[in-house]
């Protein structure tokens, strides 16, 4: 009978899809054209009620999706669906100048030079008691490993620290309970030189020697956010693949799922998919802590950049750090342990109690769930199955509470609702699988569209979930909007949690490749969020807060423009002096003191992007004039009524010219409109 | 009447008059308070938001330091405190009238100045004023609403002008008590 219904289950989607083919053939013949609401019977009757935002009222929760391949963060309002906002971190974006001028270029500088790109995968807020607060917005960089953070009174990037010895920061990056430490993870092994430092050049045919993992843990100030890397645990040569901590009981511990456990050097699909389990690695970090500070970590060279962006002064500096501290687990008694799990899993996640930990075998018929306080006593009772580079491997039965069993096909990730209920995205059958925490029973299923990878829940990754929606987002598009040629946007799906059945209430596309998201009702953000920069207390070194202190000035080959902006006009607007080849660098303060009044700068012929100035900020565009003549400069942001004459020229002469230095704002009498005195 | 010497101190606490606007785009509104010594607004930026606004049409720019009143009222302000004291330590009777009087005819010139400022302001236009409407002149309401372009303009006496209202209130107490006081010594001699 069981068998039954999974098999009815399994063919559900396609008994509906059916039951849409009939409908329409039914209305067709009824020469009808009623909506297709029929056409499944998973959306909610109040659909269209339960994610309308009236004009001018505001979303329930800010939700933060991950770009992946764009390197950024869209900020969707929920439940409507509404793209709010774009925040770079990994990419210079033009729109506003991130990236390409001089003050946040510093942000995307590595080891490797200037990376103006990476793939932005997993979002986590910062934490405080378990909880979301709203304050900062941490996220991993994956190609060129890296971690960041997003200032939510801003919602601009203001920190981004490179990670040494790490390859692919896939793992990362994961708050514990009290931000005490972001844990970052690599994902792929490699040969790790403890005396030179960095990594080796090795023969890749060494891999099970020679290459080994590396997980970071990087202390964040409390007050102010600031990270730093305090040290890394040298793991076993496995690729380390997802990570999260645990909370209540469990606070102190972090897990991650490993794979490729074969230490396959090549044809990974195959070599990393021989063994019939991997790892979960369990790590202690308050033992790893301790180890660290009582001078267990042993220091190695090393050079990565930690790149930061000062909230007065709106420059970024990088620094290079030159050494990382190191433990070594085989060393550690206590610190980390290994549980078998179903071969190749991917995500690891614990429920809001922090007593179980589901492991989402991707391959697997199953979906493993083990039990926090098994683990403690069978490490109390030394329950090992051997150990493995000298850690020991707990016993699956051990620390196995119990299987959900014929889940779906092809588990990933798993999110909760604070209910008592888990939520299991299912890539190959191309559903979310609802389980219940109590009997590990499936209670209901929903098709998605099409493929799912990452869900969230607000909140479904703390102490309390807001288990009103579930976000899934998908993998495949195909035919759920109007087309738009052979690359299309991934579509994400809003889900009404709040029954027994879950509800489809909206379709919405987003940005890339959402890999993860994050959910917060929207007063713990909305209430800090900063209008505007406060012009007294800029110190950019380069700023003007008075037209009348506006200035060009040559040096050398150089010349600065000290220059303002307010509606509508720059000061100064006509400049004459330059010469063929110098280097102008504008420094473009915006003297405006009032909520969404950007100006934007951008000069003809510029090898660069624009920048947007906020107001009250200032900001710094480079560029060489290449032939002589006349270039007009212009507010790019429509400021105000009179921004189309918001404009002004630079007059380039020829190298050795003897045109003086010359700048003005309108003929010297009469006076020009509004000089913006600061008093 | 010490109560009414004191209440006029209530303007140098709050503003004695503000003008609030709110337009299409300014759904949260902007605010002029003018006090007795200074002009702010409801938010650090706003006397610069009214400034620009208003250059537009070739308004002029409002500083503080361009009125001369604003340096003088303090003292005209501290001297009907400083004289309130002394009267009602001297306890003449018919004084106190005097200084109601003089006090009510202050805050008439006051008011009758501060209107004929917002004539100056609304009418003395730049020509060269990038916005030129026709026969538009752009003198804001003394007291009450007034439509001015895209703003919706309401102005309104201030907390800071109560202290004027309750020293009127306070003075005419004490006068009146003062007479009791009077008639009740009559007729005890």
């Amino acid at each position: 009978m069981k068998a039954l219904n999974q098999r009815l289950n399994s063919i559900a989607p396609r008994l509906s899809i059916l039951a849409v083919l009939l409908a329409g053939i039914i209305l067709q013949g009824c020469g009808g054209s009623e909506d297709t609401n029929a056409k499944n019977e998973s959306i909610a009757e109040n659909a269209a009620e339960a994610v309308y935002v009236p004009p001018g009222e505001h979303d329930e929760l800010y939700s933060f999706l991950s770009g992946g391949f764009n390197g950024q963060v869209s900020v969707y309002g929920i439940p409507s669906g509404r793209l709010l906002k774009v925040i770079p971190v990994f990419s210079q974006f033009p729109e506003n100048g991130y990236g390409y001028n001089e003050e946040t270029k510093p942000m995307l500088m590595t080891s490797h030079g200037f990376v103006p790109w990476d793939d932005l995968h997993h979002p986590k807020l910062s934490r405080a008691d378990g909880m979301a607060d709203g304050r900062w917005l941490f996220v991993n960089g994956n190609n060129t490993p890296r971690v960041a953070r997003v200032d939510l009174r801003t919602f601009e990037t203001v920190e981004i620290m490179e990670i040494p010895n790490s390859a692919g920061n896939h793992c990362s990056p994961y708050p514990t309970n009290n931000n005490e430490y972001i844990i970052a993870g690599t994902r792929f092994s490699v040969p790790l030189d403890t005396k030179a430092g960095g990594i080796a050049d090795e023969s890749i045919s060494e891999y099970k020697d020679k290459f080994r993992g590396s997980i970071s843990f990087i202390k964040v100030d409390k007050e102010h956010g600031d990270m730093e890397l305090d040290f890394q645990v040298l793991v076993p040569g496995f690729d380390y693949d997802l990570a999260n901590g645990g909370k209540g009981p469990s606070g102190d511990w972090v897990f991650f799922t490993t794979y490729n456990t074969e230490k396959s050097a090549t044809l990974k699909e195959l070599g990393a998919s021989q063994k019939d389990r991997d790892y979960l690695a369990a790590i202690n970090w308050k033992v790893a802590a301790k180890y660290a500070a009582e001078g267990k970590a042993r220091e190695m060279p090393a050079n990565y950049y930690h790149n930061k962006r000062d909230h007065n002064t709106h420059k970024a500096t990088s620094t290079v750090k030159k050494t990382v501290r190191y433990l070594l687990p085989e060393e550690c008694p206590g610190m980390m342990y290994l549980i078998p799990a179903p071969k190749s899993p991917h995500g690891i996640d614990v429920d809001p109690s922090g007593e179980y930990m589901v492991v989402n075998g991707k391959l697997a018929s199953s979906l493993p769930v083990f039990s926090f306080s098994k683990m403690q006593d069978a490490i109390k009772v030394k329950q090992f199955d051997g150990e493995e580079s000298g850690i020991p491997v707990l016993k699956y039965e051990a620390v196995l509470a119990a299987e959900v069993k014929e889940p779906g096909l092809g588990p990933l990730h798993t999110e909760f609702d604070g209910k008592g209920n888990a939520y299991s995205t299912m890539f190959v059958s191309s559903e979310v699988v609802k389980w219940s925490l109590k009997d590990f029973q499936v209670k209901d299923r929903i098709p998605v569209y099409y493929s799912p990878g990452h869900l969230m829940i607000p909140g479904g990754d703390t102490r309390e979930p807001y288990g009103k929606y579930l976000v899934v987002m998908n993998k495949v598009t195909k035919d759920r909007y109007l087309p738009t040629g052979p690359e299309l946007l991934h579509s994400a799906q809003l889900i009404d949690i709040s029954g027994e059945k879950m509800k489809l209430l909206l379709d919405f596309p987003t940005l890339a490749e959402p890999h993860y998201a994050q959910g917060i009702p929207a007063n713990l953000v909305a209430e800090n969020s900063v209008k505007f920069y406060k012009l007294n207390e800029n110190q950019h070194p380069e700023a003007v807060k008075s037209e009348k202190d506006v200035s060009v000035t040559r040096q050398g080959k150089t010349v600065k423009v000290n220059m303002t902006s307010i509606r509508s006009h720059f000061a100064p607007d006509n400049i004459e002096g330059v010469q063929v080849g110098d280097t102008v660098v504008f420094h473009v303060t915006n003297l405006e003191q009032d909520w969404d009044v950007p100006h934007g700068f951008a000069v003809m012929g510029a090898n660069n992007a624009e920048t947007l100035i906020m107001p009250g900020a200032t900001q710094t565009l480079k560029w060489v004039p290449k032939k002589e003549g006349i270039y007009p400069f212009y507010c790019t942001d429509f400021c105000s009524a009179l921004h189309q004459e918001m404009q002004g020229y630079v007059r380039v002469s020829p190298r050795g010219s003897n045109v003086p230095i010359k700048f003005n704002l309108g003929e010297p009498k009469p006076a020009p409109p509004a000089q913006a005195g600061m008093d | 009447m010490i109560m009414a010497a004191l209440s006029p101190g209530l303007l140098f606490l709050f503003p004695m008059w503000k003008i609030y606007l709110t337009a299409p785009q300014y759904p949260e509104g902007l605010e002029m308070h003018i006090w007795v010594n200074k002009i702010t607004g409801d938010t650090e930026g706003a006397l610069q938001n009214f400034n620009i606004l208003n250059h537009y049409i070739g308004m002029e720019a409002i500083h503080a330091e361009s009125f001369t009143e604003l340096k003088v009222m303090p003292y005209i302000v501290v001297f009907f405190m400083v004289s309130g004291v002394v009267l009602a330590l001297i306890g003449k009777r018919k004084l106190i009238l005097y200084w109601a009087g003089l006090l009510m005819l202050g805050g008439a010139v006051g008011v009758l100045d501060f209107y004929l400022w917002l004539v100056r302001f609304g009418t003395h236009l730049d020509p060269t004023a990038p916005i030129k409407i026709p026969g538009m002149t752009y003198i804001p309401p003394l007291l009450g609403r007034k439509q001015l372009l895209n703003f919706d303009a309401l102005s309104l006496p201030s907390t800071g002008s109560i202290g004027i209202l309750l020293a009127l209130i306070f003075a005419g107490i004490a006068y009146y008590l003062s007479h009791k006081k009077k008639t009740q010594t009559n007729a005890l001699t």
